[in-house]
């Protein structure tokens, strides 16, 4: 069957600045179980980009294969959608970001994607300093083909049927930062008040934006002796700090001693209260190091973890013209008749 | 019997001594006196030390296939010199390094020995090591000159020509060259019965690779997103391309560039950015080799299933696996052909010379467009690798790039719901978006999974059906669209016909000569395109027998013919090469003859 929303939208509905209601950012119904984490973390993204004033036509959002991949279907309805092949996704982000650099690009992966299957393109992504989004919805396993462990499942993390995962967990964002991504934050899909203002943040940074969200697994993952159930994460969760975004010219209000303002490259800001011990997160080494020892006390370390707010994404890097290579016609590409007998004539 | 204009010249030499440019400079001279002349590599997978050959075959009559058989041979490699000797032709030369005294295992006795002393020259001459190796290379092309009669001003202003913006380098080459003729003027009677003499049968033709050729095709074709992984044959196609990207495409103010390319970290990756630079409206190719295709596999059935433009060029090599990377072969056909699981089906396009090169790289782009799915160039390491004599390139300045079916901001506004997967033209193409044109009309999501006409998911088995005939229908138009078979007659003359495509051409037009010689008549057809359309089928159907020549061991091609068009197998006769060398005449002739014997 088809799963579409009813058209029908409340005339007091508020709207964003650009004069959109959130309804239009919204997309098919779910066809995920209830209660999935994917869910929360798709009525984030669509709650940020209503919230940013960002067109939803102006949004590409790309994903692999998996319960995250099926989950573009369910937000930003007025965007164009790539569900591709499994853990492909970077790649054809990145074609699609060198094919026009004026959109904005959702990334949305699972664990099974980007630490398995798709790693190697998922580290070239970063490497390569895509403008783009990335959100991985993490929930330790393979939900699509019933609950095998997946590369981000923590040792010793049991599932439903009871055994026990006996191999080391890929830590997406202790990668990420070495990897050299400019923007690395981890959070919770339970934790819509921590997750939209970084959203916001990944959305206006103007390179790579990995956001690693826990996201239980009802169906599979959810059980006692899991890492990541929905009870052991928030059992165990820290935050590096508490995350305001204040978009561009909006002025802000409320000052901590231990509050710290990231101004981002397109003048919005982030305002972080309550700050990790010994955390900065425009300092690289102290967010190794609070991961590390998050991880050494069994913490789940959430919030902005690092972020290099001036970065030079690919198109930067290649010195591609400003225009979209997409729209570019005949005049400014086909070099000619002449300059093609000019060649003829060298090579005789 | 005179061997005027009619003869091969093998060099042997150690990789990565210098020797290719030597020996381009003796192919050009020749090129440049008018005569058709055929060079070709013959070169391992290393960087230094093994063996090399270059094969220069002249011929006045202007074929251009590769001929057995050496009539000189220019020994500059002690590692390969036996085997050098051995595959001289009687009555043939073999020139050599005679700076120390030739071993007699060496000696034949019914071949003439040119012994020059040339690092002897080099080492009276020189004193840096790397001139020593250098200018050896020009000694023996100089020697060449006087013994083959080659025209030395032609060689100078070839020097003239490669050291533009270094002159001062000019004068040593050319005291290079003198010092090898001054040799041979001293020492042989010169010049030998294989001889050069200038002609006008060249005309404007150029001599140009294959690979440079699609490079410079996919630049004039406003390809602007390029991503590939290095592997030979096929990485001369992107570096060209950048070459020219960068010559013709850069903003000589600001610097920047109106195009991208990124060496992806494997091929997986580079036909993935294709395909997304491609769904989001750029024009965008990728090149690579089999074992590049293998791996391509599952995003060619995405394009084709999910009807997303792009261009891949396969410089064919030797296979299956790694074969042998730096040997030719014809045997992608079948992978290219139904690459990917599942129904899948893809364009290819088979050019057979450095112009077809360039037009069929360009059509390519035009194709994937209009049809909305992959479109394979299938070139070879013999064509991409090697220079060929070529008619110049050719462009209409009023040619538009064939963008295909795309809706614009406007044409959403004026309609109703939009269909990504409608058929409203009834020829199974369907119309598309590019992201970002339309604020509340004309998003859809693009998927590997069934859908249906609206590109909403669906398990329907009707819609799977009604979409999987859709795209039949599409293959149905294609057949309209892709580039004609050529035909060698107006009319057919005889119940034998041929088949071939790509490099195979050329011999094969040498081959149908040589029978033609031998009262053997064969009407020709020249494949440049699969699907095959109605020509190729009644081509076919009008013949008793039909010769399929190619260069594999399993008969790819006439698979594919036989599979597509459902031919009577025991109609097509196969005729292969698949030792890793360009097909030659003889061989055809040969396999020919020995089945018209036995019929």
């Amino acid at each position: 069957m088809t799963y579409v929303r009813p058209t029908f939208r409340h005339p007091d509905l508020p709207k964003n600045k650009i004069n959109f209601t959130k309804k239009d950012y919204e997309g098919a119904l779910s066809t995920l179980c209830a209660g999935c984490g994917h869910d929360s973390i798709s009525g984030a993204i669509a709650q940020a980009c209503f919230e940013l004033s960002v067109e939803p036509h102006r949004i590409a959002k790309l994903s692999g294969i998996g319960c995250s991949s099926k989950t573009p279907a369910y937000f930003l309805g007025n965007s164009h959608g790539f569900n591709s092949v499994h853990g492909r996704m970077p790649s054809v982000a990145t074609g699609a970001y060198l094919a026009n650099r004026d959109l904005v690009y959702f990334g949305v992966s699972g664990d099974g994607d980007s630490a398995s299957i798709g790693m190697g393109q998922f580290v070239h992504a970063i490497r390569r300093n895509l403008n783009m989004v990335y959100v991985v919805m993490n929930n330790g396993c393979y939900g699509l083909t019933k609950g095998q462990d997946s590369a981000t499942a923590d040792n010793g993390s049991k599932s439903k049927a009871g055994s026990t995962n006996l191999f080391n967990a890929i830590d997406l964002v202790g990668l990420g930062l070495e990897l050299g991504a400019t923007f690395v934050a981890r959070s919770f899909s339970g934790d819509k008040t921590q997750l939209i203002p970084l959203i916001k943040a990944a959305i206006s940074h103007p390179g790579f934006a990995l956001i690693d969200v826990i996201s239980p697994c009802v169906t599979f993952n959810n059980n006692v002796g899991s890492t990541k159930s929905y009870d052991y994460v928030r059992e165990h969760i820290e935050a590096t700090s508490t995350v305001d975004f204040v978009p561009v010219m909006e002025e802000i209000t409320a000052s901590y001693d231990d509050a710290k303002e990231v101004t981002l490259h397109d003048g919005s800001a982030l305002h972080l209260q309550k700050l990790h011990q010994g955390w900065n997160p425009e300092d690289k080494l102290s967010a190794m190091n609070a991961i590390q020892t998050s991880k050494e006390k069994g913490e789940i370390l959430t919030g902005l973890i690092y972020i290099e707010p001036n970065t030079n994404a690919l198109h930067d890097v290649l010195q591609t013209t400003k225009t979209p290579l997409n729209t570019l016609k005949e005049d400014l590409l086909c070099p000619g008749i002449d300059a093609l007998e000019a060649l003829n004539q060298s090579l005789r | 019997m005179s061997k005027v204009n009619d003869f091969v010249v093998r060099f042997a030499n150690v990789n990565g001594t210098g020797s290719a440019s030597a020996n381009g400079m003796f192919a050009k001279a020749i090129f440049r006196m008018g005569i058709p002349v055929t060079p070709k590599n013959i070169f391992p997978s290393n960087i230094q030390g093994l063996p090399t050959w270059y094969e220069v075959r002249i011929s006045e009559k202007g074929y251009l296939g590769r001929r057995e058989g050496i009539d000189l041979m220019v020994s500059v490699n002690p590692q390969s010199m036996l085997k050098d000797v051995q595959s001289v032709s009687s009555g043939g030369y073999f020139m050599y390094d005679s700076t120390k005294p030739l071993h007699k295992e060496y000696i034949r006795e019914d071949i003439t020995y040119l012994g020059i002393p040339l690092m002897g020259i080099c080492m009276e001459q020189y004193t840096d090591p790397r001139q020593r190796q250098l200018f050896k290379n020009i000694i023996y092309v100089g020697a060449l000159s006087a013994l083959l009669d080659i025209e030395f001003g032609v060689l100078e202003q070839l020097l003239a020509e490669q050291f533009k913006g270094k002159e001062k380098l000019i004068p040593a080459n050319v005291q290079a060259l003198q010092l090898g003729v001054k040799y041979v003027q001293e020492n042989f009677s010169y010049p030998l019965d294989i001889r050069v003499e200038r002609r006008d049968l060249v005309g404007n033709r150029i001599m140009f690779d294959g690979n440079g050729a699609c490079g410079l095709g996919a630049v004039y074709a406003g390809a602007t997103v390029a991503a590939w992984y290095p592997i030979t044959p096929s990485t001369s196609v992107v570096e060209k391309f950048e070459k020219y990207a960068k010559k013709f495409r850069t903003d000589k103010e600001t610097g920047e560039k109106n195009y991208a390319i990124v060496q992806a970290e494997d091929e997986l990756a580079a036909i993935g950015m294709v395909i997304g630079a491609n769904w989001n409206g750029a024009r965008s190719f990728t090149a690579t080799s089999g074992p590049g295709v293998s791996l391509m596999n599952e995003f060619l059935g995405l394009g084709y299933f999910a009807e997303i433009p792009a261009v891949l060029i396969d410089v064919q090599r030797t296979g299956p696996s790694t074969g042998m990377p730096t040997r030719t072969q014809q045997s992608d056909i079948t992978i290219s052909a139904y690459a990917s699981h599942g129904d899948t089906k893809h364009v290819l396009l088979f050019p057979s010379n450095p112009k077809d090169c360039f037009e069929l790289t360009t059509d390519a782009f035009d194709l994937a467009e209009r049809l909305q799915t992959p479109i394979i160039v299938l070139t070879d390491l013999d064509l991409g690798m090697n220079d060929h004599m070529s008619e110049p390139f050719e462009w209409n300045p009023d040619r538009k790039y064939d963008r295909g079916k795309v809706y614009t901001a406007e044409d959403l506004e004026n309609m109703g719901r939009f269909g990504r997967y409608l058929d409203s033209d009834g020829d199974g193409i369907p119309y598309r978006t590019y992201p970002g044109t339309h604020p509340t009309k004309g998003s859809y999501f693009t998927r590997g999974t069934s859908r249906d006409e609206y590109a909403v998911y669906t398990e329907d088995s009707a819609v799977y059906v009604r979409n999987m005939q859709r795209l039949e229908k599409k293959w149905e138009t294609a057949k309209d669209l892709v580039p004609k078979p050529h035909f060698y007659q107006e009319k057919n003359m005889s119940p034998l016909g041929v088949i071939f495509f790509g490099t195979s051409t050329y011999s094969s037009e040498e081959a149908i000569d040589l029978l033609r010689e031998q009262d053997v008549v064969l009407d020709a057809m020249q494949l440049k395109a699969f699907p095959f359309n109605k020509d190729v089928e009644q081509f076919i159907e009008d013949h008793e027998v039909v010769f399929v020549i190619e260069q594999n061991r399993d008969a790819q091609m006439r698979s594919l013919l036989i599979n597509e068009l459902e031919i009577n197998p025991k109609k097509l006769i196969r005729v292969l090469n698949y030792d890793g060398m360009p097909i030659t005449a003889d061989k055809i002739v040969k396999e020919i003859s020995k089945s018209l014997a036995v019929a």
